[in-house]
């Protein structure tokens, strides 16, 4: 039997613990948070499509997707969100080549596509309403409503918190701690895509084969 | 010791885009987002194999913009985001596809009734 013994100075308190926290540098585990929180958002979303999956088909002898969806304004939608993505990549790259200028006409654009992302919705939504296609007509339009609405108020919450970031990098440049928030509205945005890439697939396009 | 499975800060690259990468993935993403609508639109293939079309279109554009848009990769953060990110597709599993199952077998586990018994319903 070998037994290991504490090589200690007998005199000395014997510690099994750390005395002192290691270094935390701040923001250090920002993005591994930022991360765990979207995930956490998408299991949200995951209920909402399996929602929309049990109750889509229960129309209440209302419209069903082939009368409401116009598919060309929802690839115009798609195309939006795509520009967006990509612009806000764009932004990263000048953000990281520290051009305070490029990073701020590239968010610009980027809070441009989202607007009209979202006014192309807000119009679709209106233009259902009129039509009579409300959210308490039938359980279909309920989980449609709320899966669809859900990602439109993410993404004006994402326009809010560009149009403030915008606001902090005019007011004190790209520090550390804008760097960091840039990079955390750049994981959602990105993120929000994600989603919508489901949403225009099972809502929108399988809507219409059936 | 304990302290060499400790991973440093300093150590943890942080996930940078490319202007190739991003320009990669963007143009991916366009291919499989026209695709599926073109074969939706159209209405080449038959409804069953274009929904089973549309479906593989869709996992594939996550996946691109997962690794050109997201920066996914098994290193970033040490290997935690993409355990989380693997946590998180089991949960949704079971969640979506747990939630589909037991839904759409609902009638058919239900106990028979004639329309003479519904009417019994208080």
């Amino acid at each position: 039997m070998s037994s290991r013994t504490l090589a200690v100075d007998p005199n000395e308190p014997v510690e099994f613990y750390l005395r002192e926290e290691h270094d935390h540098p701040e923001g250090s585990s920002t993005m591994l948070g930022f991360w765990i929180y979207l995930m956490s958002d998408c299991l949200i979303f995951a209920i909402l499509f399996a929602c929309y999956g049990v109750l889509g088909s229960n129309y209440a002898a209302g419209p069903a997707p082939r009368d409401l969806f116009d598919l060309p304004l929802v690839a115009l939608n798609t195309a939006m969100l795509l520009f967006s993505s990509i612009t806000y990549g764009f932004a990263m790259l000048a953000m990281e080549d520290k051009k305070v200028g490029q990073t701020q006409m590239w968010l610009a654009i980027t809070g441009l596509f989202g607007l009209a992302f979202l006014s192309i919705e807000l119009y679709e939504f209106s233009h259902m309403i009129h039509e009579g296609a409300t959210p308490q007509r039938s359980a279909f339009l309920s989980s449609f409503f709320t899966l669809v609405g859900t990602h439109g108020i993410h993404v004006t919450f994402g326009l809010i918190w560009l149009v403030t970031l915008m606001v902090q990098v005019a007011k004190r440049g790209l520090i550390a701690a804008n760097t960091r928030r840039l990079m955390c509205l750049s994981m959602f945005w990105h993120f929000l895509d994600v989603i919508w890439i489901g949403v225009f697939t099972f809502v929108y396009l399988m809507g219409m084969l059936r | 010791m304990s302290t060499d499975t400790h991973v440093d800060h300093d150590d943890i690259v942080e996930a940078h885009g490319t202007r190739k990468g991003y320009l990669i993935g963007f143009a991916l993403s366009v291919v499989l987002t026209a695709i599926p609508f073109a074969l939706v639109m159209t209405g080449t293939l038959p409804q069953q194999v274009t929904a089973y079309a549309i479906m593989i279109f869709a996992a594939v554009q996550i996946v691109v913009h997962m690794i050109y848009f997201l920066h996914m990769t098994g290193k970033s953060e040490g290997g935690w985001t993409i355990m989380a990110l693997i946590f998180t597709v089991v949960m949704i599993g079971i969640a979506f596809s747990g939630t589909l199952w037991v839904m759409y077998h609902l009638s058919t586990n239900m106990m028979p009734m004639s329309p003479s018994d519904m009417r019994q319903i208080p």
